[in-house]
């Protein structure tokens, strides 16, 4: 069941989808202080490329990344464990945090936490899985029944 | 002792490295581990006296108090010279014994880590380090049956060897384990010194013994014994003969003069011990295989040996101690010369081998030396050994010493009819034997002329049959080492001594009937066998084995058919039900109803409608798409709640989960049907209705009952102060996830990240395989 794709959604979707994107980079980052987190900003992420997927199809899908979704689970899991094993290393406790701060020119102060890495790190798993799940059950690999043409 | 144990490890690993270099020499290499073992205890044993043993303790896990204690006393040296020094012999000779076989180099690394783990098994102190080499002698062992892994019997061999002494391990494990709890340690010669009480000891002396008795192959536990035969013949003779099969005596003897006199000691072992004298010593009359007689042969000597030691008077240990080592001897001696017979002449069987004896002179007179020490006949070791354990068994003072003795008595004469067999059966003339409905008749032969082996093979047959010999004419030369082991056993020196020559006593007597009626029943072979052949079949142990395995197999086969039966709908039923009974007697029996209040601002009545209205419609709806549009509806309301109450993180995450959830919805939708299928069944979908209703009113009360249930105060205020203090961050709810419970998230994505690989492989299995890439 070929059909005609729909110019107004894809149109939308393009202008869109990197504002999403960005703005799941700002939710992993703002995610200590303000609403979001490595959560969050993973999901906003996955939404990011769903929205490509139900706009384009499969294809659509597996032209806008070429990165393994399986790489994104294991470069997760990695960043989380090497936070972990750092902390480790440094004489601490699995995982605890410790806090940077420095300056920047024109930015100011910029304070932030080793556990931004482990947030890093459920983003990639997050992102990951959805991607995963997307081409999987969607069929990425030539046999989406909801094929669309361009 | 450490070092000598690690280097057992050590040497093993590179031999197969060095095999494909030197071939058959890596062999000679091996040997020399134990033969560095070996001349260690000799040295050793200068150092210790009968009191003061040697000790070496390493912490082995400090955090939980466990210290690897070894521990090298007499009784360790006779076991010691017994493994290394039949191990530097049985080296010797499978240098011999293979060619340039692609397998010795792993052959010859399995051996020499059973060597080692033997050595451990003799000198560890700690219970658990015991148990632990017990089980890689169990392991190594299952790896030299199987090590011509292209043999279905050698491979269903090595199975059951592991099956049935590994269970036995596992009972002597537990057993270990109540006796070091009940006595506060697991140092066996401070449980020893000072054994525990109470009727827990009794269970664990039960479990203890099942260990022992499957380890040295007692009946009804013997079944492995004889088809571990598929083996090369150096591990029947090092493992199954003189070695590993001995560690349950061992044990037994070890553990026999502290807990003799418990109430399961004595009746277990005796009777065990008994029994598998005379049922090895009956069932080894009848094989052909020269190989399987040894084997029920090995049975029958451990059984006697069990016996002794479990008799446990001093008299009986001395003699235990004695059959130990004369038993070590002649039969790694025997299983030797059967496979120097199996490698020239292509076979065992002792219906074709024809007439040896006159083409091998020298061998047939040092086979005869070794069998005859096995028979008790003067002057050999084995006849000295035989007459401590007759005039021991002649003098317990217990009321069943007389039937024991007995027994003992038939055992004997049994088994100098086996052996007569053995030598007969080995180099005499082909035999007439009773074929069912063909009568008499004489089997085909071998080769007339068998090849001569050379002298590098027989020599270690030599060297155990001149010390057989040499003990037997000279007493005196073992008899410190056995008195030796004998004190570290009892704690007080004997005063006893092996002789050749006691005078006229009645073990003399009872050794001559033995023997006079071993002959005759090897005269009478014929007849014997046509009695044997006409006796009503007991069950066999190995068909007890094979209806066991075969009972479990099907036993897990119906229980995973019962519980596995594929159906999603009795799946979930199931999963249901049992949360809501678990949890909901206690929920009704112990709840506390909170305070109810009906709403914090008109807002989140709005809402709340919203989503009940959703959540029935979703419930009635009849077409699947739907539903996941009303379920997420429901969803989205709960966000709307979450915002109201001021929680945006919540917020947030809940209104991407349900927009992405609707998403993967849809999409594993387009596999399954537009509407939803409607029963067939009525009454199942009642079911299912009133599980459904059930489950929804659980989680409502549940909610509610948890909400009142608080008895500690709320560590949310803790969270709340030291989210930016300790943790530097003002979002706490995002503190708490990398931070405070950083553990749980990393198990979290664990989760995730498996459940999507699973979900991804099960998608990729429902395709057929050729459209999986490669």
């Amino acid at each position: 069941m070929t059909q005609r794709r729909s110019v107004i959604l894809d149109l939308c979707v393009q202008a869109e989808f990197h504002t999403l994107l960005l703005l799941s980079l700002y939710l992993l980052f703002a995610g200590h202080n303000q609403p979001g987190g490595g959560f969050a900003g993973g999901l906003v992420a996955s939404c990011a490329f769903g929205l490509r997927y139900v706009a384009g199809g499969s294809s659509a899908l597996s032209r806008s990344i070429s990165i393994p979704a399986t790489t994104f689970l294991g470069v997760g899991m990695l960043f989380a464990i090497l936070t972990g094993c750092v902390s480790l290393l440094t004489g601490h406790e699995f995982l605890e945090s410790a806090i940077f701060s420095a300056e920047f020119m024109f930015i100011g102060k910029v304070k932030t936490s080793s556990v931004l890495f482990f947030d890093i790190g459920v983003y990639l798993v997050v992102l990951g899985m959805s991607l995963l799940l997307l081409q999987q059950l969607g069929g990425a690999d030539g046999t989406d029944p909801d094929e669309v043409q361009p | 002792m450490f070092v000598l144990i690690l280097a057992f490890g050590c040497v093993a690993a590179v031999l197969p490295v060095l095999a494909s270099r030197i071939g058959r020499g890596v062999f000679y290499v091996a040997a020399a581990v134990p033969a560095a073992a070996f001349i260690w205890g000799v040295g050793a044993y200068g150092q210790i006296s009968d009191s003061a043993p040697l000790i070496e303790q390493a912490a082995w896990v400090p955090q939980l108090g466990l210290t690897l204690g070894l521990r090298f006393d007499g009784f360790a040296f006779l076991m010691l010279s017994l493994v290394a020094g039949i191990g530097v012999l049985v080296f010797l000779y499978a240098g011999s014994y293979f060619h340039a076989e692609p397998i010795i180099g792993r052959f010859a690394a399995t051996l020499l880590l059973f060597s080692g783990s033997m050595v451990g098994l003799v000198l560890a102190d700690n219970l658990l380090a015991l148990f632990l080499f017990w089980e890689l002698t169990s392991i190594t062992s299952y790896l030299l049956i199987s090590i011509e892994d292209e043999k279905t019997a050698a491979r269903s061999g090595a199975m059951q060897a592991l099956l049935i002494t590994g269970m036995g391990g596992l009972a002597m494990l537990g057993g270990f384990v109540l006796l070091g709890e009940a006595a506060g340690t697991y140092s066996m010669a401070e449980l020893l010194e000072r054994p525990p009480s109470g009727s827990v000891v009794n269970v664990a002396l039960l479990l203890v013994l099942i260990g022992a008795f499957t380890k040295s192959a007692q009946v009804p536990f013997h079944s492995w014994l004889p088809r571990a035969m598929n083996a090369p013949t150096p591990v029947s003779s090092y493992l199954h003969s003189a070695t590993m099969v001995t560690a349950g005596v061992y044990l037994v003897a070890r553990f026999t003069p502290a807990f003799a006199d418990y109430s399961v000691w004595r009746p277990l072992v005796i009777s065990f011990g008994l029994a598998s004298m005379l049922i090895g010593a009956y069932r080894s009359l009848r094989q052909h295989d020269l190989k399987l007689l040894l084997a029920y042969g090995t049975i029958s000597q451990l059984g006697l040996m069990m016996l002794l030691f479990g008799v446990g008077t001093k008299e009986s240990i001395f003699a235990g101690c004695t059959l130990l080592l004369a038993h070590g001897i002649f039969k790694a001696a025997l299983f030797m010369l059967v496979g120097i017979i199996d490698h020239q002449s292509k076979t065992r069987d002792l219906r074709k081998l024809d007439r040896l004896g006159a083409q091998w002179p020298v061998v047939t007179a040092t086979a005869g030396v070794v069998a005859a020490s096995m028979a008790g006949i003067p002057p050999l070791f084995g006849f000295l050994a035989k007459e401590e354990a007759l005039g021991a068994l002649g003098e317990t003072g217990f009321a069943w010493g007389v039937p024991v003795l007995i027994g003992v008595v038939i055992g004997s004469s049994l088994t100098v009819a086996y052996s007569a067999r053995f030598v007969w059966g080995a180099f005499g003339p082909r035999p007439v034997s009773m074929i069912p409905h063909q009568g008499f008749v004489r089997n085909e032969a071998v080769g007339q002329q068998v090849p001569k082996p050379s002298k590098m093979f027989l020599a270690p047959v030599f060297v155990l049959a001149v010390l057989t010999l040499l003990f037997g004419l000279f007493p005196s030369l073992i008899d410190p080492v056995i008195a030796r082991a004998y004190a570290s056993l009892v704690g007080v020196r004997a005063e006893h001594h092996l002789a050749l020559w006691h005078g006229f006593t009645q073990a003399l007597a009872l050794s001559a009937v033995a023997i006079g009626a071993g002959f005759a029943l090897f005269s009478w072979r014929l007849r014997v066998e046509k009695l044997q052949d006409s006796m009503p079949q007991v069950p066999s142990a190995q068909r007890g084995y094979d209806r066991t395995v075969k009972g479990l197999l099907e036993g897990a086969d119906a229980v995973t058919g019962f519980v596995q039966h594929g159906s999603l709908p009795i799946y979930l039923g199931v999963i249901l039900l049992t949360m809501i009974v678990l949890p909901g007697i206690p929920l009704l029996s112990d709840g506390v109803m909170p305070d109810l209040w009906f709403a914090d601002s008109p807002m989140q009545v709005v809402v709340g409608l919203i989503m009940i209205v959703c959540a029935c419609a979703a419930a009635v709806a009849r077409r699947r798409f739907a539903a996941v549009l009303l379920v997420g509806a429901v969803g989205y309301g709960m966000a709307a709640l979450f915002v109201i109450q001021g929680a945006p993180d919540l917020a947030i995450t809940q209104l991407l989960i349900e927009t992405l959830g609707v998403g993967v919805f849809v999409l594993a939708f387009r596999h399954l049907p537009a509407d939803f299928v409607r029963s067939k069944f009525r009454r199942s979908q009642g079911v299912q209705i009133a599980i459904a209703l059930l489950a929804g009113v659980f989680v409502f009360l549940f909610t509610l009952f948890a909400i009142g249930a608080r008895t500690e105060p709320s560590i949310s205020g803790e969270y709340l102060d030291k989210a930016y203090s300790e943790a530097g961050g003002n979002n706490v709810v995002n503190v708490i996830v990398v931070d405070f419970r950083g553990f749980d998230t990393m198990g979290e994505i664990v989760v995730l990240a498996v459940a999507a690989l699973g979900v991804a492989a099960l998608v990729r299995a429902k395709r057929s395989p050729a459209e999986v890439e490669p």
